[in-house]
């Protein structure tokens, strides 16, 4: 208890009047995250949950970490393999973890930078939104994308996409999916091409500079390119392909998936339909579609490609910008898998059609939701009425 | 003469016709991805707002009511053609890359307002002073809009090359151009930004 004991012997200093009275949100951001706050609120009745926003994002960074961990060792390995060397699981592991972290120090320093600043100066307490968005940043981006580039996606999606809005849980817009797209739009060249998906150069002494001339593609980038899509193998299921840091391992992202679902943090209603969504949707192009590769590419292959699943299990599902009526999840999942499917096929110029389909779908929950509560309401007012 | 000054200086900052009364968003966006485009955009609007307010305001007692938005129309279409061949002759590459948004001054919303709300009241004078100063507070976000969005989305200022082209990747250095900064969304984004830090210093203007 001696670090209690420190938080208490220090925390006048940070009241008012205290010389770091500046300080005071940071100071209470780390009291509550190392205890639970012993606070009670002072006025009306209120039922408190055993599992407050804290407890639910520290389990959706555990959901995280199996993708992550696979993420890290598939960047080795891709570098590894494209270089032509044979190396056994622990360099590729830390050549891979040495390329990551950097990513990911940078996305949880700028944006708690700016959760932290902005909680000072509206005098807020500071939220854990970010506890989670700041690990999914680095797992949607390519593991060569500038730290500089992610520093001001990160700031951008930030105070765009949340601060002005009023801060997590007021968002409509999914801000990890904010940050990648403004990468994509604005600096489209690290984001999608042949080349951006393996990390080129040593770090730290692992690896090698003399990769030249090879090209690692994406799979969707392939399809949206060429005429035919690659031939399906089981790389696409354990992830041994090139791609962004977290998408390319469908079983890391199902052991994650599994863990938002038994804990019921994640909605099954959700996650469940944007993979029928996707599904039907494919099958339809299969059977129907334009002439293109992408097209013909087996419905199966366009669910385990590509950021389909990360998206569908941990963006799709978010729950503050997804459709909150228990219908509503249903339409709200469908469409966006069916969009992700069609932004896909019909245009080559976006191979990656999950972060579109989502932000498009975020901006319509509400309206969903509206239309849902808004059929509830008259079908009740007819059976008054009528009964 | 201190009401004159006041016409003047309003619409400049205090009740700019952009970020107070959110008009003329359409050519703020459009026009606003190079500086020198914006410049001639700000100034020729300057122009034909001042002078069609002062003709408006001469005419505006024989003006005949029921068909003054007419009248109004047609000097600025007068005006908007003038400058229009003007530019052509003399600033032919500008000319171009304005396109049709020269032509679409006849729908700016500020000078319509400004006829209506202004002109048709006052005497020459004060309809002058208010048509440059509503002109100038237009000009000044575009030209505000135009050097954020041509720093950043092109490394260049007026044409010249502002940030050093041996820091971009393909010279081997490590900078990009922000692609995004072409797109008329992050126009709108700044304009925001604009409108932020304006009612952040006229707490007048907050609502609640």
């Amino acid at each position: 208890m001696s670090l209690r004991n420190f938080l208490d012997k220090i925390k006048p200093d940070f009241e008012e009047g205290g010389k770091l009275h500046a300080f005071r949100s940071v100071y209470e951001g780390f009291e509550s995250f190392l205890y639970v706050p012993n606070t009670t609120s002072k006025c009306g009745v209120n039922i408190h949950d055993g599992i407050d926003s804290k407890r639910i994002m520290i389990m959706v960074v555990i959901a995280l970490c199996p993708a992550l961990l696979f993420g890290m060792y598939n960047v080795g390995y891709q570098h590894f393999l494209l270089a032509g060397l044979d190396k056994s699981f622990w360099p590729m592991f830390w050549f891979g973890f040495l390329a990551v972290l950097p990513r990911i120090i940078v996305s949880y320093v700028v944006g708690l930078g700016i959760e932290f600043t902005v909680a000072q100066w509206k005098h807020e307490e500071i939220q854990e939104g970010f506890l989670v968005t700041g690990f999914i940043v680095p797992l949607i981006v390519p593991a060569t994308c500038p730290l500089w580039i992610l520093a001001i996606a990160v700031a951008f999606a930030v105070i765009f996409a949340k601060e002005i809005f009023g801060g997590t849980g007021m968002n409509f817009l999914n801000v990890a999916l904010i940050t990648r797209a403004f990468i994509f739009f604005a600096y489209p060249s690290v984001i999608s091409g042949d080349q951006v998906w393996v990390v080129d150069h040593a770090i730290c002494g692992l690896g090698t500079d003399a990769i030249d001339g090879c090209t690692a593609a994406t799979v969707l980038g392939v399809a949206s390119t060429q005429a035919a899509a690659p031939v399906f193998d089981m790389n696409m299921i354990w992830g041994l392909i090139p791609g962004s840091v977290g998408e390319t391992s469908i079983i890391a992202i199902a052991l994650g998936a599994l863990l938002l679902l038994y804990t019921g943090i994640a909605s099954w209603k959700t996650m469940l339909s944007v993979f029928v969504g996707g599904a039907l949707v494919a099958l339809l192009y299969n059977k129907c579609g334009p002439d293109n590769a992408m097209a013909a590419m087996p419905w199966w292959q366009h669910l385990v490609v590509g950021g389909f699943a990360f998206g569908a299990v941990f963006m799709a599902t978010d729950p503050v910008t997804s459709a909150r009526t228990e219908t509503g999840k249903y339409i709200y999942g469908f469409l966006i898998g069916a969009m992700a499917i069609t932004i896909r096929v019909m245009n080559p110029g976006y191979p990656e059609g999950m972060m579109l389909a989502i932000l498009l779908m975020n901006c319509f929950a509400p309206l969903i939701d509206y239309c849902v509560v808004q059929r509830n309401v008259k079908k009740r007012a007819n059976r008054v009425i009528n009964g | 003469m201190a009401n004159n000054k006041e016409v003047f200086k309003t619409p400049v900052w205090l009740n700019n016709p952009v970020v107070v009364q959110i008009l003329g968003i359409c050519s703020a966006l459009a026009v606003t991805a190079k500086l020198k485009p914006a410049i001639v955009m700000g100034l020729s609007v300057t122009i034909i707002t001042a002078l069609s307010n002062v003709v408006i305001s001469l005419l505006r007692k024989t003006i005949p009511n029921r068909i003054r938005i007419i009248v109004q129309l047609v000097v600025v279409a007068a005006l908007v053609t003038i400058v229009s061949e003007i530019l052509k002759a003399f600033a032919y590459d500008v000319s171009v890359q304005l396109s049709v948004y020269i032509g679409l001054i006849i729908t700016n919303c500020i000078l319509m307002g400004r006829l209506e709300a202004f002109a048709m009241q006052n005497k020459p004078w004060a309809s002058l002073l208010d048509g440059i100063g509503n002109g100038l507070g237009y000009a000044m976000i575009l030209i505000i809009v135009a050097f954020v969005r041509e720093l950043f989305g092109s490394g260049a200022l007026l044409g010249f090359q502002i940030i050093p082209q041996s820091w971009y990747t393909t010279n081997g250095g490590w900078y990009l151009n922000n692609g995004l900064m072409i797109m008329p969304p992050m126009a709108l984004i700044l304009v925001g930004c604009i409108i932020w830090v304006h009612r952040s210093h006229n707490k007048d203007l907050q609502e609640n």
